[in-house]
């Protein structure tokens, strides 16, 4: 099963979107590589809600517009976008990136959330414990680093990537670094207003994550008011893929004790 | 011809079997592989050739910046341009460049500028770069923004030398409540800028537009870049309704001369290899941070690449066949840079007379040759 691509526009920014499923609202942002496909992790949330997944302005072939400058103006750029999606509250699930644009859009205003899932989230910092640099690796350890089964990795590495494809990894890549480069993966100012995100949290992390380490998991966990943590381990930066159907239920799990 | 004396100022005791074990010998090179006692010596032999390069007739002696790395020990390199104003007396001293998006206040940069034309009673030259990419590494700043920080650094420290202040400066990297340069630069209305470039278009049309005729030097590039790049100036100065001087193009390249071609190549081939292969060779993701130049660029520079095949050790002979370095005879080097010369009407030169591990000796005798028996072939 795979989502139909469609565009999105809200104000002057056309995006890509995809969207497959039925129920609730559920909004995926992804990470920094950008829109991942249509991952069989997406089709199982999909059997139970109507999962959204937008491409960030900058990225793949969404808009660029020049005011988009940080994370901070993607946060607010999601807020019009919730505005317009549905009536009803949405589910917002983050991954790396996509975890801390969800979460500056969570300290700013909770009213279109209905629970946060942040999984391995950006954002913040714990000193002592830096994050992987992701912009100095090779493409090969790039692509190492971001799994603990060095299977995965090989199935990417054995993918030579078409030009098209090239190009859009290479303009995700110019995003990245933009919204990413300096302070590394974090804001300073995010820390200090995590107890704004008045809504159910749940907090996902690979256990063995070389790029963002799971012990900044318990930071989240002691900033965030109404959080859970929970740790998956032999698994790296990228849950979704690597443990898609354990990350998929524990999404589910969290959702249905949560329903409203 | 004018000719600069430029220097890098590597460092030259560096352990190369170590030096191998590392991604580069930039930013994440252990700094454990500096010894002072050495180093300072270096420091003490690079003055010594830079004030040389005055007494054997160069019109200008030249560093720049560089950080985190053995390839040149400058990261401040305007206070090498201090110490060589009090051991000089004629030559024009060049500082090309400044890194400018790598500072969070430009305006120290147009202070610290004011305040060497001033000590040097006008005989400094400012160069204006971004940094290569590795910097961006080093320094933590934003490859995205590179181009938006230097062209307002440009125009920031430009207004700060040329518009009476105190002024306010409003920009989207720099937002300055008071600028007030002082001292004023001692030349009217600012020392002259350069801009060492690898030849970006972009760059070339900006550099060219009438309100700045900066001097453009193509750096480290091939015969043919280097005659394709000065001559887009050219053209892009004519597209302005004007002809480019000769002094407003030039290009910079390592230089060896001896006796014989045989023996230049004897012994310049260690110093050039190294320069190429141990010193500056880096690997893509720290040269081409994503910013760093256009995405376009970015692209076709990649697929550039992507042809070539995989970046293999450069031999003095690849590197003399390209053009990029100038080694041989006395003859031969003449003949090599006169035409250069001739094909872009270029009227700057800027050598690098030591380049990685040359030792001294050798270096003050390559000096001493291109100063007797290029330099004055060359001249107007």
């Amino acid at each position: 099963m795979t989502a139909q691509e469609q565009t999105h526009k809200v104000r002057d920014i056309t995006v890509r979107l995809w969207r497959d499923g039925g129920g609730a609202a559920l909004v995926y942002l992804h990470g920094s590589a950008g829109y991942p496909g249509w991952l069989p992790f997406f089709a199982r949330l999909a059997e139970k809600f109507e999962v959204v997944v937008p491409e960030h302005p900058g990225f793949g072939k969404s808009d660029n517009p020049a005011w988009v400058r940080n994370v901070g103006d993607v946060a607010m750029y999601y807020l019009d976008f919730l505005d317009g999606l549905a009536a009803q509250r949405v589910h917002l699930v983050g991954h790396s990136l996509g975890g801390w644009i969800a979460a500056e859009l969570a300290v700013r205003n909770c009213s279109r959330l209905a629970t946060l899932t942040l999984i391995a989230p950006a954002g913040i910092r714990v000193k002592g414990v830096p994050s992987g640099d992701n912009f100095i690796w090779s493409p090969e350890e790039a692509i190492r680093n971001l799994y603990y089964d060095q299977s995965f990795a090989e199935q990417r590495l054995a993918q030579v990537p078409s030009e098209e494809e090239a190009d859009l990894l290479l303009t995700n890549r110019f995003m990245a670094a933009k919204l990413g480069w300096e302070p590394r993966w974090f804001n300073p100012g995010l820390e200090r207003w995590l107890h704004r995100i008045t809504v159910p949290t749940l907090v996902l992390w690979g256990a063995e994550d070389k790029y963002l380490p799971s012990r900044y998991a318990q930071a989240w966990g002691a900033q965030v008011p109404d959080v859970m943590v929970d740790m998956i381990p032999e698994c790296g930066h990228m849950p979704l893929v690597e443990k898609a159907e354990a990350t998929a239920d524990k999404i589910l799990g969290f959702l249905a004790g949560r329903r409203q | 011809m004018k000719f600069t004396f430029f220097h890098l100022m590597p460092y030259r005791p560096l352990d190369m079997v170590e030096r191998h074990k590392h991604r580069a010998g930039w930013v994440l090179l252990p700094n454990a592989l500096y010894d002072p006692v050495k180093g300072a010596e270096e420091y003490q032999s690079y003055l010594d050739q830079l004030t040389y390069a005055e007494e054997l007739g160069f019109d200008v002696i030249a560093v720049n910046e560089h950080h985190q790395t053995a390839y040149g020990l400058m990261p401040a390199p305007n206070l090498i341009a201090s110490a060589l104003i009090q051991r000089t007396k004629r030559a024009k001293i060049a500082i090309v460049g400044r890194a400018l998006p790598l500072v969070n206040n430009p305006v120290n940069i147009a202070e610290e500028f004011a305040m060497l034309d001033n000590l040097s009673k006008g005989r400094i030259i400012t160069g204006f770069v971004r940094g290569i990419g590795n910097e961006y590494h080093a320094t933590g700043i934003n490859p995205y923004f590179s181009h938006e920080r230097f062209q307002e650094a440009h125009d920031l420290i430009v207004a700060a030398w040329s518009r009476p202040g105190p002024f306010s400066f409003e920009g989207e990297q720099y937002n300055l409540r008071y600028v007030n340069c002082w001292p004023r630069p001692y030349q009217t209305p600012h020392p002259p800028i350069w801009i060492p470039s690898m030849g970006s278009s972009e760059t070339i049309r900006w550099a060219a537009a009438p309100e700045r005729k900066y001097t453009f030097l193509v750096t480290f590039s091939g015969r043919d870049l280097v005659a394709r790049y000065l001559n887009l100036y050219r053209d892009q100065a004519k597209d302005y309704g004007y002809e480019a001087s000769g002094d407003q193009l030039g290009w910079a390249s390592p230089v060896y001369v001896a006796e014989t071609d045989e023996r230049a190549k004897e012994e310049a081939r260690d110093g050039m290899e190294s320069l190429f292969n141990d010193f500056l060779a880096v690997p893509w993701e720290m040269l081409m941070p994503p910013g760093y130049t256009s995405l376009s660029s970015m692209k076709n520079t990649m697929r550039m690449r992507k042809a070539l095949g995989a970046q293999k050790r450069h031999s003095l002979e690849d590197l003399m066949a390209s053009g990029t370095v100038v080694v041989g005879s006395p003859q031969t080097v003449r003949d090599e840079l006169a035409r250069l010369r001739d094909v872009t009407g270029a009227n700057n030169l800027v050598t690098m007379l030591q380049f990685g591990v040359l030792n001294d000796e050798l270096t003050r005798r390559n000096m001493e040759l291109f100063a007797s028996e290029v330099m004055p072939h060359l001249r107007d």
